[in-house]
Formats: structure tokens, C-alpha cells, sequence
């Protein structure tokens, strides 16, 4: 599918967006949340998402998740068209390509920690024992060794959080999307998990993509975007006036 | 991945136990009673067949009194309107094989000191022949004992067993009433009759002997019932028309007098049992079909609320990477879960029931292998049946809208 071997040296992208447009079909009528959104991201990329709030972050996170899908345009996962995905390879891809983190964590309550981490795992059709000495590991490698046996309902935020990032790294993903993953954190743990998507990023060239209205957490990325009304308005380094905004006023 | 989701779906029904528990009661008193209905029928069929084949299915009984009923003769025996000179009279008419007459006696035999409460059963030799029972050790009595009024007497297995235990009762003695009676025999084992009576917990005496030694004087000659066998079962019906006309002539009835008789053909009654039984097992039937179909639509009206209080926690899992096929699966597990838990509760009620039943109305009823494992199959088909509509809903949700909810 990457085609080519001539074109082997250069990498396919992890992901592109070309002029994706995302309507909302509702009783009020039609609401253009993204109008004609295109962007590249490269493996082993550290990247934000910035923008007022209502800007269109949440639905480009969710189609890049595949969690939704685009109403005209193209998004490509590995220079596959999503488009072209039976349900199944979609399934499939939400299970082991991409890790997925939510502002409000979205753990099973039911479940224990351990559990929740191996949820993706249950997906994936590993085995009991396989399923739990990895979840182990993971759970070890947020620092919550000593937490597995415990519902999300007796963690704090942060470690609920840490139990969220876990679980997105259940099947190892080549990209990770955090979806304003610090916004229900205070500014230490705030830190915390930036440190752990950083580390990720750096050890294992894990692509990261965070949406953040913290300059503080977009200063430590390597690319920032910035959307307005659904369109994107800047895509560079971390400047000063990407991260405050100020570009959207000299645009 | 069956493993986990077997263990989400019982942890999904602990998580609403009242809940779970009454969805289940559908089922739980459907099976139940499908359980019992198979238990009795099979008790009585096993029943109505035994007894059948005991009483020798070509029998007429004539009992004393007048019965407005044809089947059972409730009332009748109670004037002692049959004397010996019937028998004479019935024996010689055409189909008839031979005439018993019998009475049966309540006492307390004595044998050593062992003591027991029975039935002597005095009768004539035919009495062997129509009921098609004999001794399987020593013999029986003959004419010539009859007439002479011999205490000779030959023991049904059961008061055997109390009387003499492990002892030889072969030639001991056994006293009834103050009359002492040799015994010269045992009857083969001839099991339960209708109703759990025993059949072997009898004392076979002479009938002379009975009427002059142990019934009272005002009874001397009257004897309680005459069992007549035919020679074929398709002759039961004239030889009772016979029989009965007979017994009129006999008895000097006026025309358009009640009968103070009653003609009973064994195979009617059995007849009416079994078509009774049937009647009881399709009402259970009937009970338990649409219990099990009340009990499915529950499941599925509980399984609608679980998918849309869940739509959340579906979202999730499918961000997660569960496929359609997975989450259907789950919720059909749980489905599943429920019928069955609720079937094996069922079971559970409907044994209890049926043995309980079978104490009650003194039938042996079985709750067989087979049973069990159709109540089961049957409940398993109702929770894929009434489960998939629910889980279908719930795959076919979108994981961003499920998200959003
Ligand atoms: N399901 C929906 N139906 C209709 N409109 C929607 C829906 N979801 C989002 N929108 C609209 O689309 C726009 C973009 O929403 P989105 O959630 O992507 O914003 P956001 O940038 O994530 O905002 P925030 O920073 O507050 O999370 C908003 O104006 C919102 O009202
Ligand atoms: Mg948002």
C-alpha cells in the first residue's frame, strides 16, 4: 500500500488531512464545524492543537481518532484512506494503531485499573495471562504499580488519568491523541503526564498529538497548530505568539 | 476474549441484582413449570403404564353399589349388595375366563413378635388367574382349601418383610383376628398400584375362610368385589353389558331400579387418568410457554434499558477498539446469561416442585436428563432470541454519538 520502492527513503506520514470539511446535521441545520482542514504529521512528531474554545479541535481529534469520519475530504492513516476501512479494520485500527485520551478520562467504572488497562488488550484477543502481566507493565510504567486492584472511582484525577494513558498504550499505538489531557488536572500533574507523553515521544518515537489550551503544555511540544472557526491559522514551531494567540491577530 | 466478557457480563448483572433477579423470574417460573409438567407426565405415564400392565388389562371389577359416574366407582362398596351367588352366575357367561371374588379386610397380623397393620385379601383361586399374579415361592391355595375353609395363607412381599424380616416365613404361622394361618406361599412383586397404594402389602387367604373367621356375622355372605377377566379387550364392553344384565336378574331388579352394582372396566379409568394427566400437562404447558415468552421480553425490555443507560461505556469500548461483532457479543452474553441463570434457577424450583408433587399425590414423578437439558436449550434459544435485538442496537451505535451521550 506504501507503494513505490523508489519512494521507499522518504516515510509516509503517519497521518494527512487534505481539505477534510466536518458538517453537523442537526435540527437547527447545518453547522460547518471544519471547513477544509489539511495537514501532515510525521512520525516521531511531538505536536499541539491550540484554539479558542468551539474552534473545530475536538472533531479534527475525533476524525483523526477515527472515532468519526470526515463529510468531504481526505484523511490518510499510514497513506491509507480511513474512507476505504471496513468497519472491522477500523475497529481494529482504534485498538492497536491509534491510543486515544480523553479530557475526561472515560475509564469503565466497573472495572479496575488493571481491567481498564487491559480492555484494549480483550479487544485485541490476547490471553488472560498475557493480558494481565502487560497491563501490569503499563500500569508500572505510569507509577501505579501499587493501584491496579483499584476502581477509578478511588483514584484521583491524575491517577485516573495515568490509568487513561496506560490504557492508550495497551497495544503499543504508533500515535497517540490527547485530547485536552491535562485540562482536568492541577498544574504538577498537569506536568506529570506532559512528562510521561514526552518521555514516550523521545524513548520510543511514539507521535504525539495533545490539544491544549496550556501555552505552558504547547511550549514543551515541537509544532504547534492553531485553529480558528475551523480553519487552521498557524501550523509552526512553539513561538511565543503561536502560543498566546497573538498570531491569530497579526493574521 | 470470551473469558473477560463472560466476566464483565456477570459482573454486569451483580452490578443490578434486584434487577437481574426480576428479569430472571420470567423464566425462572417458566421453566419451572415446563420442568413439572414433564416430571408428572412422565410420573403418571410411567404410572398408568405399570399399572396397566399389574392389573392385566382385560379386568372388569364389580363393586357393590350403585356409581352414577362411570369411572371411578366413588361411593360404591359400601352396601353389601354382592353375594357368592353372583359369581356363579357371571362365571358361566360367554368371554368370561374366570370370576374372583374377593374382600378385603383391614387388620393387625401378628407373626412372633412382629406386628403389622395389612389388608387380608380373602378370595378363591380364579383370583390368581384374572389378576394374572402369583406365588413366586411356595404356591397357591386350591378349590378344595377354599371349601374347606383352610388357614392357609400366601403373603404379599411387603408384609413378608414386616412380618418375618429376613426370617423364612415358609410354612410359619401368622395370626389374624385370633385365627392362626400357615403360610404356604408368596406372591411374585407386584409394585405400586394407582395412587402409591402398595400392592404388595397383602395377605391372601382363602375366601371361605375370611368370611367365616374374620368378617362379621351380618356379612357372612357378602363379598366386597368380584374381578372378572375377559378373554379379550375387545370383549370388555358386552361382557359388561352381560354382566350387568345378569346381576339384574339376580338381584330381582324392577325395570327402571338403579343397579345396586357397579361394573368398572380398568382400562376406562386408566383411560380417564391418562386423558386427565394430559389435560393438567397441557394447562403446564400452556403456563410455561407463555411464561418463557413473557420471561424473553422481559429480558429484551431489560437488555433495551442496559443498552441505552450504557450507550456511554459502549462509546468507550468502541474508542478502544471493541468491534461491532464484540460489543454484540457482550450484550448477547448477558442476555444469555440471564436465561440461562434464570433456567437453572427453574430447574432448581421445578425438581423441588415436582418431588414435593410426587409426595403429595403419592405418583412417582422423574425429572429426566432430557428435560433438563431441553428446559435449557430452549432458554438459551430465548436469550440469543430476545437478546439480539438489543445488542444489534447497541453495535450498530456510533462510537463519537455513543461518546457524546
Ligand atoms: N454533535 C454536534 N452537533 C452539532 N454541533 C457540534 C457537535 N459537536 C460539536 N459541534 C460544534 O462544532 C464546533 C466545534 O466543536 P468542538 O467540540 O470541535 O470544539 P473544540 O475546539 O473542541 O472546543 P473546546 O475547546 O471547548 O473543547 C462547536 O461550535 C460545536 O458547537
Ligand atoms: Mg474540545
Amino acid at each position: 500500500m506504501t507503494g513505490n520502492p523508489i519512494l521507499a527513503p522518504i516515510p509516509a506520514p503517519v497521518l494527512a488531512l487534505s481539505d477534510v470539511v466536518k458538517d453537523y446535521v442537526g435540527e437547527a441545520g447545518t453547522f460547518r464545524a471544519l471547513h477544509g482542514v489539511s495537514m501532515t504529521v510525521a512520525h516521531g512528531e511531538l505536536m499541539a492543537i491550540m484554539g479558542p474554545s468551539g474552534s473545530g479541535k475536538s472533531t479534527l481529534m475525533n476524525i483523526i481518532g477515527c472515532l468519526d469520519s470526515p463529510t468531504t475530504g481526505i484523511y490518510r492513516f499510514e497513506g491509507t484512506d480511513t474512507a476505504s476501512l471496513s468497519e472491522r479494520a477500523l475497529a481494529r485500527m482504534r485498538n492497536s494503531g491509534i491510543g486515544f485520551i480523553f479530557q475526561s478520562f472515560n475509564l469503565l467504572p466497573r472495572l479496575s485499573a488493571l481491567g481498564n488497562v487491559a480492555l484494549p488488550l480483550v479487544y485485541s484477543g490476547l490471553g488472560k495471562a498475557e493480558r494481565e502481566a502487560k497491563a501490569q507493565a503499563l500500569l508500572a510504567k505510569v507509577g501505579l504499580a501499587d493501584k491496579q486492584r483499584s476502581r477509578p472511582a478511588q483514584l484521583s484525577g491524575g491517577q485516573q488519568q495515568r490509568v487513561a494513558v496506560a490504557r492508550a498504550l495497551a497495544n503499543a499505538p504508533k500515535l497517540l491523541l490527547a485530547d485536552e489531557p491535562t485540562g482536568a488536572l492541577d498544574t504538577k500533574t498537569g506536568a506529570e503526564v506532559l512528562g510521561l507523553f514526552k518521555s514516550l515521544n523521545r524513548e520510543q518515537r511514539v507521535t504525539v498529538v495533545i490539544v491544549t489550551h496550556d501555552p505552558e503544555v504547547a511550549r514543551a511540544t515541537d509544532r504547534v497548530v492553531r485553529i480558528q472557526d475551523g480553519r487552521v491559522f498557524y501550523d509552526g514551531p512553539p513561538t511565543e505568539a503561536a502560543l498566546y494567540g497573538h498570531a491569530e491577530v497579526a493574521a | 476474549m470470551i473469558d473477560a466478557m463472560l466476566a464483565e457480563a456477570w459482573s454486569a448483572l451483580i452490578a443490578n441484582r434486584l434487577r437481574s433477579a426480576l428479569t430472571m423470574l420470567g423464566m425462572i417460573i417458566g421453566v419451572a413449570a415446563v420442568i413439572l409438567m414433564l416430571a408428572i407426565g412422565g410420573g403418571v405415564q410411567k404410572q398408568v403404564s405399570s399399572a396397566i400392565s399389574g392389573l392385566g388389562s382385560n379386568l372388569l371389577i364389580i363393586t357393590a353399589g350403585s356409581s352414577k359416574q362411570g369411572g371411578f366407582a366413588s361411593g360404591a362398596g359400601t352396601g353389601a349388595t354382592l353375594r357368592l351367588d353372583d359369581v356363579d352366575a357371571i362365571a358361566h357367561l360367554k368371554s368370561v375366563v374366570a370370576a374372583a371374588p374377593t374382600t378385603q379386610i383391614p387388620v393387625q397380623a401378628v407373626a412372633g413378635a412382629a406386628n403389622w397393620a395389612t389388608t387380608v385379601v380373602g378370595t378363591t383361586p380364579a383370583y390368581f388367574i384374572v389378576n394374572d399374579w402369583r406365588p413366586d415361592t411356595g404356591r397357591a391355595f386350591s378349590e378344595m382349601e377354599d371349601r374347606a375353609a383352610g388357614r392357609v395363607a400366601i403373603l404379599g412381599h411387603t408384609a413378608a418383610d414386616k412380618l418375618f424380616g429376613a426370617n423364612d416365613p415358609m410354612g410359619a404361622s401368622v395370626r389374624v383376628k385370633g385365627t392362626s394361618f400357615t403360610v404356604i406361599g408368596i406372591m411374585a412383586t407386584r409394585g405400586q398400584g394407582f395412587g402409591g397404594v402398595d400392592r404388595d402389602d397383602v395377605i391372601i387367604v382363602p375366601l371361605t375362610t375370611a368370611l367365616r373367621q374374620l368378617q362379621g356375622n351380618a356379612f357372612r355372605r357378602s363379598i366386597r368385589s368380584i374381578s372378572v377377566g375377559i378373554d379379550d379387550a375387545d370383549n370388555l364392553a358386552p361382557a359388561s353389558e352381560r354382566i350387568a344384565a345378569v346381576l339384574r336378574r339376580v338381584h330381582h331388579l324392577e325395570p327402571g331400579a338403579p343397579d345396586d352394582f357397579t361394573v368398572n372396566n380398568l382400562t376406562a379409568v386408566t383411560d380417564t387418568l391418562s386423558s386427565t394427566t394430559a389435560a393438567i400437562s397441557l394447562l403446564l404447558a400452556a403456563i410455561g410457554s407463555i411464561s418463557l415468552i413473557v420471561g424473553g421480553i422481559g429480558i429484551m425490555n431489560i437488555m433495551l434499558v442496559s443498552v441505552t443507560e450504557r450507550t456511554r461505556e459502549i462509546g468507550i469500548r468502541m474508542a478502544i477498539g471493541a468491534s461491532r461483532a464484540a460489543v454484540r457479543l457482550q450484550f448477547l452474553l448477558e442476555a444469555l446469561m440471564l436465561s440461562l441463570l434464570g433456567c437453572g434457577i427453574g430447574v432448581g424450583l421445578g425438581t423441588g416442585l415436582a418431588t414435593a408433587a410426587s409426595g403429595a399425590i403419592g405418583f412417582d414423578t422423574s425429572v429426566t436428563v432430557s428435560a433438563v437439558v431441553t428446559a435449557f436449550a430452549v432458554s438459551a434459544s430465548i436469550g440469543i432470541f430476545f437478546g439480539w435485538y438489543p445488542a444489534t442496537r447497541a453495535a450498530k451505535l456510533s462510537p463519537i454519538e455513543a461518546l457524546r451521550s
